[in-house]
């Protein structure tokens, strides 16, 4: 049972891994008797991976195909609603989903108005896509954990990670595209020299130009941790709650499998815990969306 | 929790979609809604602009009902006014006329007594011939005692 239970796990924080495994790269295949068959590679191989140890091989020109699926997936969905509700807008009365989208869009539209006091026509657009992505994204845990990865299994995909948000590449690469516009909005803004002069003369400042001196390197390390602790934090935070939510989800799913009183104790567990992701997954993708309005009004801010 | 591609990946994603959504998507919900929320205060505008028209025409309603009944109250006051003076008028014409046909009654009646006293004085005095004669044997000639009969008419 535990080295099921860690097996189990283990499968479900597995991504589907595409990459290239090298000429001479030995692969562990589990043949039809059941017995490991060492196979070598004769040449460069792109494949998906058979394992969490053949997917850390693939090294960075690995892609996973599930995470990225999911997400542009998920990205198409909802620009596909906000297309078709900008194009049936009208002065009219709106129903349906129509209001749905426009309560979000002007939500959002109040929230950057409050918070972003540059002009900058690219953020309220920004944030839009950044709070509903990450929440669908996040949206994806309150699928119960096995569905999605026993269909596919059905179609013999052996590994499927559906939340997004759970894979650090994702948040990352959300996190980083918004530092990029922190870097370009400062540089925009301040010039070179307000930006460089923003990292070198803060927070240490005296009027003394040689004491002063001595005191750039100082700011400049210290702000250059702080400038890029944002981004890192900004995605660590968001897949550190959703990985951990999902492990609870795994968790929790275990139970299933040990008896009908544990498992029954186990199905209240996953609705409260559901519940309250709800909570957590809304806040998630509110945080995300907020601090990014938020350092990006700070970039546009000039000293 | 392997760093790979899929962070590039992700990050050409992301910012597809926030070009997408600046491009298609806010630009033509924001116009739209506020464009609506224009015209939902241009309605209220013109509820309200209506609502003080009607104030005014009520207003104006009363305000000439008001006049046009004292104009009839006039107007009735008038012709009450005209009609006593109309009926003073007959009533005066009436009288006017009532006098004149006694007084022309009267002078008829006088004429006729004086013709009948006329008559009457001409009898008298060819009776009176005709008696004297009677009394006399003989015809009195009437030419030559005119004056005399004359006086004899006169007197009576």
């Amino acid at each position: 049972m535990a080295g099921n239970s860690q097996e189990y796990i283990s499968h479900h924080l597995t991504n589907l891994t595409f990459g290239k495994l090298p000429a001479g790269y030995v692969r562990h295949e589990v043949g039809h008797d059941g017995a490991v068959v060492e196979k070598e590679l004769t040449t460069d191989t792109w494949t998906m991976a058979h394992s969490k140890a053949e997917a850390a091989d693939m090294g960075f020109s690995a892609v996973h195909v599930d995470s990225l699926g999911w997400s542009i997936g998920l990205g198409l969905l909802i620009m596909w609603i906000f297309r078709s509700a900008a194009k049936r807008a009208t002065t009219g009365v709106p129903t349906g989903m129509q209001n749905f989208v426009e309560m979000i869009v002007e939500f959002i539209d109040n929230t950057v108005k409050e918070a972003f006091h540059g002009r900058n026509p690219l953020v309220a657009p920004l944030s839009l896509t950044i709070f509903c992505w990450v929440f669908m994204m996040n949206f994806m845990d309150l699928i119960p954990v096995d569905v999605l990865p026993s269909i596919f299994g059905l179609f013999g995909v052996h590994y499927m990670k559906v939340v997004p948000s759970t894979d650090v590449n994702i948040t990352l690469g959300m996190s980083l595209t918004v530092f990029a516009m922190m870097i370009f909005y400062s540089i925009k803004v301040k010039g070179i020299g307000g930006f460089a002069g923003e990292l070198c003369l803060q927070p240490f400042k005296v009027k003394n130009p040689v004491l002063q001196a001595i005191f750039v390197p100082i700011n400049l390390f210290l702000e250059s941790v702080a400038l890029i602790a944002k981004p890192i934090s900004l995605a660590l935070r968001l897949f550190g709650n959703m990985y951990a939510g999902e492990m609870i989800f795994i968790l929790i799913a275990l139970m299933f499998s040990a008896g009908a009183v544990l498992g029954l104790l186990g199905g209240v567990l996953q609705w409260a815990w559901a519940v309250f992701h709800i909570l957590v997954i809304t806040l998630q993708a509110f945080i995300f969306m907020m601090l990014t309005i938020v350092y990006l009004s700070m970039a546009h801010e000039d000293h | 929790m392997n760093i790979n591609a899929t962070l590039i990946g992700q990050i050409i994603t992301f910012a597809i979609f926030v070009w997408f959504c600046m491009k298609f998507v806010w630009p033509h919900l924001l116009g739209a809604m506020h464009e609506r929320e224009k015209k939902i205060a241009d309605g209220l505008d013109a509820a309200n602009r209506a609502e003080r028209d009607l104030e005014l025409a009520k207003e104006k309603a009363a305000s000439q009902l008001r006049e046009s009944k004292e104009k009839a109250a006039e107007i009735i006051e008038q012709a009450n006014k005209r009609a006593n003076q109309i009926i003073d008028e007959a009533k005066e014409t009436a009288r006017a006329e009532g006098e004149r046909l006694k007084a022309a009654a009267q002078s008829e009646i006088e004429q006729e007594v004086n013709r009948a006293k006329e008559a009457l004085r001409k009898q008298v005095s060819e009776l009176a011939v005709t008696g004297a004669a009677k009394i006399l044997g003989k015809s009195v000639d009437a030419a030559a005692h005119a004056e005399l009969l004359n006086k004899l008419a006169d007197e009576l």
